[in-house]
């Protein structure tokens, strides 16, 4: 997940088992990121030169959708649930603390690779609003600040007193 | 004794809530106890408000909120044959009282479920859960008995209309797909379910993925196509397991495959993954990222059903229109004629949350009214407060006010109102809950969303978006309403597609509904739900403090002073206003006061 580089040979054996099409640029980018974390620069020309289209062409399909990412992710991938039910429910609130409490804003990550914040649109998990995921999986749901501050401690301003 | 059959659901809520936990430690505590019992892993129930639930058959026992200490207590209630664990029966929110069975809590026996019948009774991952309750006979007897053209003719009759939002009768859809002409065709079944606050389409997904892939088939067949796509979110990671293990025991068992039933129907059903956009959840965004484009919508004629994907005739349907097609061919055309309202036929599946006290996912009869699902269904309003409105149909959608409590919901009624059905998702806000705001929340999604080419879209939403930011920092003007209502038209009017089209309604319906609020906003420089931010302070009452330091201690910002035991002080110029000193003060005390 938190792979900070890697190299030509892993992409070109990912796309092994893709057909050169252009139907299969979201597959391919999916499968890049998926197995290595996040698309760099030499893993879009490579998939460029794979489908035979310019680069461009690439980044365009690329930047488009939000699922994508041009960096590496930190080792935990905070998202917070930005939908409906958790907007009326706090999710502001959420997304402050989770700032304050990592020293990161929404969209960064930590210089140590440690966190990475994100707002998404909706996990799902409505009943559980206003919720968070850490790395897709623990899903953390019914929180508050104070709740916040106990699961992501380290970073708290107060910590000393 | 009859053996027991323990369903615990395994749906993405329910193990968010820890079932799968609980799963776990009842395997476990079952063989070490020895108690003979079934243990089964449905999709979603519904009722995520109570998870995780542990269901007992055949007595339908639910046991709500379960935790893994709970488990040898159920375990050995079930082992010595004697009780029930009444402790952890459903309580109404009402009258506290314990229900025991499945069959006569409110939230269940107040729907109708046809859509979602299979959802959390059925093993999703075992296609013979699937066919023991009648699962692939309507395929059967569509490629056995029927021709296409009386395929297309039974939906046609039924009435059916497209249960993704825009309900576009479904028949006449297949209809036009089927008369088009070309070899090559193809179904699409759109999963890119993106309205912020609907699950609706995951539930079914994870929970009956073979009802979807059935209504796949039966498209296929009736406009003669040979290749389908699941146009999924990537989002959903449990909804594609759950696929993918149904389309591979689908092709072991010959339904899908080169010669489907031995009728010579060849067809297959693969899965595509959406990358994270909202747009392409219209038709022609969803095309061009079947292409590996940038999901950008193209104006129509000519539809996907003449010329789609890769240029040939595509028929492009829900998931929850699908799996409602083998009903039709079931039951016949008639069994939905006979259900829901005059236009819009067969029921609704709606997921219920914000602040509701039972969230969860319920499917109703069209015609139902909002106050049966809020207050019936949903349990109405927790903690006391009052009721403001409902949201239906997503950032395309309005917020519609307790005088409409009592319309009968369909496809027209919502839209007559300045909302729509949307894909059904339903967000119910309590006088804790800023209208402004919440026009100005969806505006920010929208213009996040718009894909760019349409400069009304691209443009409007975020000036509409700037305007009511204003206002919800109490700068707003009141010749910003007139603006904000001309912003509409123009985006409205200057948009491709149905996601700039609908993007003013949020903001229309809360002027229509809730001009009030924006005036106090403007007019007093008040926020009369006490929620945005710029318009609220927080302080301490000095009478009430204890001085129990409590707040102090909690403030993340230092901005609260004070020695134990005497009255604190907020300094406003250090307060972010996060509301954690609010939510730390004592009940008994209530010091600290927002307004």
């Amino acid at each position: 997940m938190c792979q900070q580089q890697y190299t030509e040979q892993q992409v070109q054996e990912i796309l092994t088992s893709f057909k050169r099409e252009e139907r299969e640029i979201i597959p391919i980018l999916q499968r890049i990121q998926e197995d290595l974390g996040y698309l760099s620069e030499e893993a879009m020309l490579a998939v460029a030169k794979f489908v035979f289209v310019p680069e461009s062409k690439i980044y365009a399909t690329a930047t488009f959708y939000a699922q994508f990412r041009f960096k590496p992710v930190g080792r935990n991938h905070i998202a917070v649930c930005r939908g409906t039910a958790c907007h009326v429910r706090g999710a502001e609130r959420i997304q402050d603390a989770l700032e304050r409490q990592l020293g990161i804003k929404e969209g960064e990550t930590s210089e140590d690779l440690e966190h990475t914040l994100e707002a998404v649109a909706c996990i799902g998990c409505c009943a559980l609003a206003p919720a968070i995921t850490i790395n897709n999986q623990e899903v953390h749901g019914q929180l508050t600040p104070k709740k916040v501050a106990e699961l992501f401690p380290a970073a708290a301003a107060k910590e000393a007193n | 004794m009859a053996i027991k059959t323990i369903l615990v659901s395994q749906g993405t809520c329910c193990k968010s809530a820890g079932a799968e936990k609980v799963l776990a430690a009842l395997q476990k505590e079952i063989s070490e106890v020895g108690l003979e019992a079934i243990v089964k892993t449905p999709g979603c129930h519904g009722f995520s408000e109570i998870d995780p639930v542990v269901v007992i058959e055949p007595e339908g026992i639910l046991y709500a909120k379960v935790k893994v200490e709970d488990v040898p207590e159920i375990v050995h209630s079930l082992k010595e044959g004697s009780r029930w664990v009444e402790r952890l029966y459903y309580r109404d929110p009402i009258t506290n009282e314990g229900i025991p069975c499945v069959h006569d809590i409110p939230f269940f026996n107040k729907q109708q479920r046809t859509i979602l019948k299979n959802c959390g009774a059925l093993n999703p991952r075992d296609i013979h859960d699937y066919m023991e309750v009648g699962g692939y006979q309507a395929i059967r007897k569509a490629l056995l008995e029927m021709t296409p053209a009386q395929v297309v003719a039974e939906v046609n009759r039924s009435g059916l209309r497209g249960l993704g939002g825009a309900g576009f009768p479904t028949g006449k859809k297949w209809e036009m797909c089927a008369a088009a002409p070309g070899e090559i065709k193809y179904v699409v079944c759109n999963a890119d379910e993106g309205d912020p606050g609907s699950f609706q389409d995951r539930s079914v997904l994870e929970g009956d993925p073979h009802a979807v892939l059935e209504g796949l088939l039966l498209a296929g067949y009736a406009v003669g196509a040979q290749e389908s796509y699941l146009y999924v979110r990537a989002e959903y990671p449990l909804a594609i397991k759950n696929l993918q293990i149904a389309i591979d025991q689908a092709k072991e068992k010959g339904f899908i495959g080169n010669d489907i039933l031995g009728s010579g129907f060849k067809y297959d059903i693969k899965i595509f993954q959406g990358a994270g956009a909202f747009v392409c959840g219209e038709e022609t965004a969803l095309i061009q990222s079947l292409e590996g484009k940038r999901g950008m919508p193209y104006p129509r004629p000519p539809y996907p059903v003449i010329a789609g994907l890769h240029g040939k005739p595509t028929l492009i349907d829900n998931v929850k229109t699908l799996a409602s097609i083998r009903w039709i061919i079931n039951e016949g055309a008639d069994w939905l004629v006979s259900r829901g309202t005059e236009t819009s036929k067969g029921t609704a599946v709606f997921s219920i949350t914000g602040k509701v006290a039972n969230c969860g996912l319920v499917e109703v009869p069209m015609g139902i009214t909002m106050r049966e699902i809020v207050f019936e269904i949903g349990g109405g309003i927790p903690g006391g407060k009052k009721f403001k409105a409902v949201q239906t149909g997503g950032p395309s959608g309005g917020c519609l006010p307790e005088a409409l409590l009592d319309t009968a919901i369909d496809f027209d009624t919502l839209r007559a109102a300045g909302s729509m059905m949307g894909s059904g998702g339903m967000v119910v806000m309590d006088e804790d809950t800023c209208m402004v705001d919440t026009a100005r929340y969806f505006l920010d999604f929208s213009l996040k969303e718009s894909c760019g080419q349409c400069a009304p879209c691209r443009l409007g939403t975020m000036q509409m978006h700037e305007i009511l930011a204003r206002i919800t920092k109490g700068e707003g003007k009141l010749s910003d309403l007139d603006l904000l209502m001309e912003l509409s038209e123009g985006v409205a009017k200057g948009s491709l597609c149905g996601l700039g089209k609908t993007a003013p309604n949020p903001v229309l319906t809360t002027l229509r509904y809730f001009r009030d609020e924006y005036e106090t906003h403007i007019n007093e420089g008040r926020c009369p739900s006490r929620s945005c931010k710029a318009l609220i302070s927080y302080t301490i009452n000095s009478d009430k403090c204890k001085g129990c330091a409590k707040c102090v201690k909690a403030c993340p910002v230092d901005a609260i002073t004070g020695a134990k035991k005497e009255a604190h002080i907020i300094d406003g110029s250090k307060c972010t206003k996060c509301g954690v000193c609010l939510d730390e003060c004592p009940d008994a005390f209530g010091a600290v006061e927002c307004c």
